[in-house]
């Protein structure tokens, strides 16, 4: 069972990352792609992590939602240490608290804009999966698409399935990584719009990981890795 | 599993279905069980109507079957012990009636006939009989129908006239003759004598049937086996008809390999397709997992969808299956639908399951890389990648031996499938790579679409390879039963001249020849060679007595046992070369025996060995003067043994004659049967035809199967294109960035299908060819030339299905645009 945290003070972060360091064998050596990472995400912000190509912002992404362990420090999710967790408890915690919007918006093929939006829900157990899917898909604007594949949606049109794929779960806590990557300017917009409200109106924490300047402005919070290192932040 | 799981695993394999992600190994499966369960439902109701019918086969529970009337002491010592008793003889005899003459097969019966089983009329009223009261004879169905005789008719057997009584609608110890195509008479044993059918040479079978109680009927076996004497034999039912029993099994054995490799093929496409599927999943996998999804949920889900997906194929192919098998009993019509039990659909159960297994062993390992899949690939595609992995595991392999020896049930011979098909697949696969190496060498350079299609297959070597053998054994197995047969059969006509011999007639009378040779010249015809036929039993070689026992062989223990059927003549046919000896000149005033060479090699006789023949009781012995070769496919008069004149012109004789009669001549050689009513005319054409129309009908049956093989290569072909179609839309779609049109792209992938169909009717060319020169030149003897279309057939095939099979991929690579493609592949 998860620990509950419902009525935990506003102000203790749901994320936080202690000493977070990620090295990878390369050849004979061990390659230092993250080192002493500490962050603190209260709940309700909006944290973008920027920095060149190769800085180490899809991994710190990646650590701190639990798709991969470090090498050292430790990230707490709403109060449970991740790296503590096994593969399974990892899975079990993203069902109930996180959600995720992707660059490459990560639809699976073979579903229908419903069936994929349906399939968080469907995995967590939740019976009332299709409603609240549909609901959602609504919400994003697409409530006459329901039964389109992925194939058959413009690029937009996907990145806003998975938002609402992200939202549907209620997650505490989205994780994106550029989100707007693979969009033209004005659909980029328009999905940074749609984000970020559909943040502020649910309250959930939101940590993106972008290259977009503009994108990253409209966060409460910036961070920039540089060489795998915490260089700057800024509010 | 909970029920909600395994809803959500079925929801999660419709939605896979309806996107067409699972479609291959769904057909590939439906086939597989299809053509395991139509071939076992077929060969089973096979199998149990031997069974069924074997107690009824003799209509009795032992008999002594005799080529000569059976010594009276076992029919006295039989009565002694208490038996009921029963005999029947069994002759070929011409019938005469209003409309003309037929060649039948006459069986005398005497009272207390079928002491087993029954004997069932259906006409003129349904009911079971014994042995038709004297005067009277019953006939079979197909008699009725060639003669067109009635019931009430006169019917002239011999110098006896009979009235058609009955229409017999089931004889016991006929009802395996599931071959048999002459019609059927049966009369009473007491009216033989007058018929005069029975006379010196006539070639008669005895059985003297005897049914009792099974310790009485074990007793009298064991009384009765060491007084037996030489063309005696004793059956039970497990002695039954033999190769009868032999024919079906090798049949059965046959109709399964041919289902083995349609299964072997489709297992390949649901490796391929597994494969691809999995490869197509990582990404899904990945994001249910960082969905949530925990690993033994993934698993459980999709092991479920498979097993649901192996059940649903599985009982699609059994319903296919069983619908095959109907379609083969269908095709092969009353060669064996009389008597049939109905199909074992228990068996489907059972076929389904193993279906199930086999597929299950293909696709746990590939599937259980979904459950290891790095969740982090949602962000770092390259992980968990299956490009280095190998196509199929050693469990699979072991599944599918497993399979195989299921089928056959028998080590050896599943042995020899199982190397059988490794040889053609290593035969196929050798050629093609030779083939791709050679194409790679061409001197010439032809356009960018042939160029860059040849790249494609070599850099896909194994794929292609793969893609060829399919293809190919496919091919393979259609060509030759269809091209090739008919090759064939056209060489074999061709050699048989217009005017061969189409009549023989046999139990001439010494007295008769006159008769007839001045009937043939009133009638125009060229008078015949007619030759004396006596028969005789070998008896010992060198002084050794023959025995039976000592030969292992079955064609030697069968010549060592009959009658032979011997000739004398003072000069040897001049159409049948020596082979080792001397012929002997008119003048020679030594004895000796002319043997053909396969009967001396089959029974070790060489020139010089002195053989002792019982001709009527009396020993007639010579050394071995010369071996000769015979062509049996000429259609004239041949023997196995002929004699010097001095040895056997004393010994009275039936006299044989072959001659061809033209169609306008029957009304004159259906007078000469009702002057002369003991001759048998044989009409070879008509046999020919009934041998042509019964292979005609089993070739269909195996064609049938055999298509299935080529289904299930068509399958593996689409499996391999649509595991490399993700690629090659990416590469269409660089290439197009690059500034290719849509034709050039096209051109690409046409030079690329047409060398696999090209390459795959190649080596399919060259299989059946082979196979089609192994069977003329080796088995028939006859030259070989393959018909110009065996090239054009094959390589226009080839190139044909597999642009059938990748149209669709054609289509899809030209139609997304090379942005979304891109965008798409990420």
């Amino acid at each position: 069972m998860l620990p509950n945290h419902s009525f935990q003070d506003p102000r203790t972060p749901i994320l936080q990352v202690s000493g977070l360091g990620k090295q990878v064998p390369f050849a004979d050596q061990q390659l230092t792609i993250l080192a002493n990472i500490n962050l603190a995400i209260a709940p309700a912000e909006s944290l973008a992590i920027v920095g060149a190509s190769g800085s180490g912002k899809s991994t710190l992404l990646g650590l701190m939602a639990g798709l991969d362990l470090p090498s050292a420090g430790s990230v707490m999710i709403d109060g449970v240490d991740l790296t503590r967790l096994s593969e399974d408890g990892r899975a079990a915690l993203r069902a109930h608290k996180v959600g995720f919007v992707f660059q490459s918006f990560q639809l699976v093929p073979a579903l229908t804009a419903l069936e994929n939006v349906m399939l968080p829900l469907e995995l967590a157990g939740k019976p009332e999966a299709r409603s609240i899917a549909g609901d959602w898909l609504q919400r994003v604007g697409l409530g006459q698409r329901l039964q389109h594949y992925p194939k058959q949606l413009s690029g937009g049109e996907q990145q806003r399935v998975a938002l609402a794929r992200a939202f549907a779960g209620s997650p505490k806590i989205l994780f994106a990584d550029e989100p707007t990557g693979n969009l033209d300017f004005a659909t980029g917009r328009q999905i940074s719009d749609l984000l970020f409200s559909l943040n502020r109106q649910l309250g959930t924490t939101l940590v993106l990981v972008t290259h977009d300047q503009q994108l990253a402005a409209r966060c409460g919070r910036q961070i920039r890795l540089h060489g795998g290192e915490l260089v700057t932040e800024t509010s | 599993m909970n029920p909600a799981s395994l809803r959500f695993a079925v929801r999660m394999l419709w939605r896979d279905l309806r996107a067409g992600e699972l479609l291959a190994v769904f057909v590939a499966l439906v086939i597989a069980v299809a053509a395991l369960s139509g071939v076992n439902l077929f060969a089973d109701r096979i199998q149990r109507a031997l069974k069924i019918h074997a107690a009824e086969l003799l209509a009795a529970n032992l008999l002594i079957n005799s080529d000569h009337p059976v010594p009276q002491h076992f029919a006295d010592e039989a009565r002694r012990r208490g038996l009921r008793l029963a005999e029947t003889r069994v002759f070929s005899s011409m019938a005469l009636h209003a409309q003309g003459a037929q060649l039948v097969t006459a069986k005398a019966v005497s009272a207390g006939y079928p002491l087993l089983g029954e004997l069932q009329l259906a006409a003129p009223a349904q009911h079971a009989a014994g042995a038709p009261p004297p005067g009277q004879v019953w006939v079979d169905a197909r008699m009725l129908q060639r003669s067109g005789l009635r019931i009430g008719q006169t019917l002239q057997l011999g110098n006896s006239q009979f009235t058609v009584a009955g229409v017999v609608s089931r004889e016991p110890d006929a009802a395996l003759d599931l071959f048999s195509f002459v019609p059927r008479v049966l009369l009473n044993v007491v009216d033989l004598p007058a018929t005069g059918l029975i006379t010196q040479g006539s070639r008669v079978r005895y059985r003297l049937q005897m049914a009792g109680p099974a310790q009485e009927i074990a007793d009298y076996r064991r009384w009765a086996e060491p007084k037996l004497g030489r063309g005696e034999r004793i059956e039970d039912i497990s002695d039954a008809r033999p190769e009868v029993r032999s024919a079906m099994h090798k049949a059965q054995r046959f109709l399964g390999l041919a289902s083995m490799v349609a299964v072997a093929l489709a297992v390949i496409a649901i490796a391929l397709a597994t494969r691809r599927y999995v490869q197509r999943h990582l990404d899904s996998a990945a994001i249910m997992r960082c969905l949530g999804a925990s690993q033994s949920q993934l698993w459980r889900i999709y092991l479920w969808q498979f097993l649901l997906l192996a059940l649903v194929a599985g009982l699609v192919g059994a319903i296919a299956g069983a619908l095959m098998q109907m379609l083969l009993v269908n095709m092969l019509g009353s060669l064996v639908n009389a008597g049939l039990p109905s199909p074992a659909y228990g068996l489907l159960l059972q076929t389904v399951l193993l279906g199930m297994a086999t597929m299950l062993a293909f696709a746990v390992p590939p599937l259980w890389l979904l459950r290891d899949v790095p969740t982090l690939r949602v962000l770092r595609r390259d992980l968990g990648d299956l490009s280095r992995r190998g196509y199929v595991n050693g469990l699979a392999w072991l599944a599918l031996a497993g399979l195989l020896y299921w089928q056959v049930a028998d080590a050896s011979v599943a042995m020899y499938g199982i190397a059988g098909f490794a040889v053609a697949a290593l035969l196929a696969l050798v050629l093609g790579w030779l083939m791709l190496q050679l194409l790679r060498r061409l001197p010439w350079q032809p356009g960018l679409g042939w160029r860059y299609g040849l790249a494609n297959l070599q850099r896909r070597q194994m794929l292609t390879l793969i893609q060829i053998l399919s293809l190919s054994l496919g091919l393979m197995a259609l060509l030759v039963l269809t091209l090739v047969r008919a090759e064939l059969l056209q060489a074999w006509r061709q050699s048989v001249p217009a005017d061969a011999p189409n009549r023989f007639i046999i139990n001439i009378q010494n007295h008769q020849l006159p008769v007839l040779q001045q009937q043939f010249a009133n009638a125009g015809l060229p008078v015949p060679e007619f030759f004396p036929m006596i028969r005789g039993r070998l008896l010992s070689i060198n002084g050794k007595p023959i025995d039976v026992a000592r030969y292992s062989e079955e064609r030697a223990r069968n010549l060592a046992e009959r009658e032979f059927n011997l000739s004398w003549m003072s000069r040897l046919p001049g159409d049948q070369p020596l082979l080792a000896g001397k012929d002997w000149p008119a003048a020679t005033q030594s004895s000796g025996f002319s043997v053909e060479v396969g009967l001396a090699q089959t029974l070790g006789i060489r020139v010089g060995d002195r053989l002792v023949f019982d001709v009527a009781g009396t020993q007639v012995a010579a050394p071995v003067a010369n071996l000769r070769k015979v062509n049996w496919d000429n259609f004239r008069v041949n023997f196995f043994v002929i004699a010097t004149p001095d040895l056997l012109q004393q010994q009275s004789s039936g006299w044989i004659c072959s001659f061809h009669l033209p169609s306008s001549h029957q009304p004159w050689m259906d007078g000469v049967v009702r002057q002369l009513p003991n001759l048998s005319v044989i009409d070879v054409s008509l046999i020919l035809r009934e041998v042509q129309g019964i292979i005609e009908r089993v070739v269909q049956a195996v064609q049938f199967v055999f298509l299935l093989t080529l289904l299930a290569g068509m399958i593996v072909l689409h499996a391999a294109l649509a595991a490399t179609q993700d690629e090659r839309l990416r590469e269409s779609a660089i290439l197009r960035t690059l500034g290719a049109s849509r034709r050039q792209i096209l051109m690409v992938m046409l030079a690329e299908y047409a060398l696999i169909g090209a390459l795959s009717g190649m080596v399919a060319m060259l299989g059946a060819g082979g196979l089609g020169w192994a069977l003329s030149v080796k088995l028939l003897e006859l030259p070989y030339s393959p018909s110009l279309w065996l090239p054009v057939v094959a390589l226009g095939g080839g190139v044909l299905l597999v642009l059938l099979v990748g149209w669709r991929s054609i289509r899809q690579v030209l139609r997304v645009p090379p942005l979304k493609t891109l965008n798409q592949m990420g």
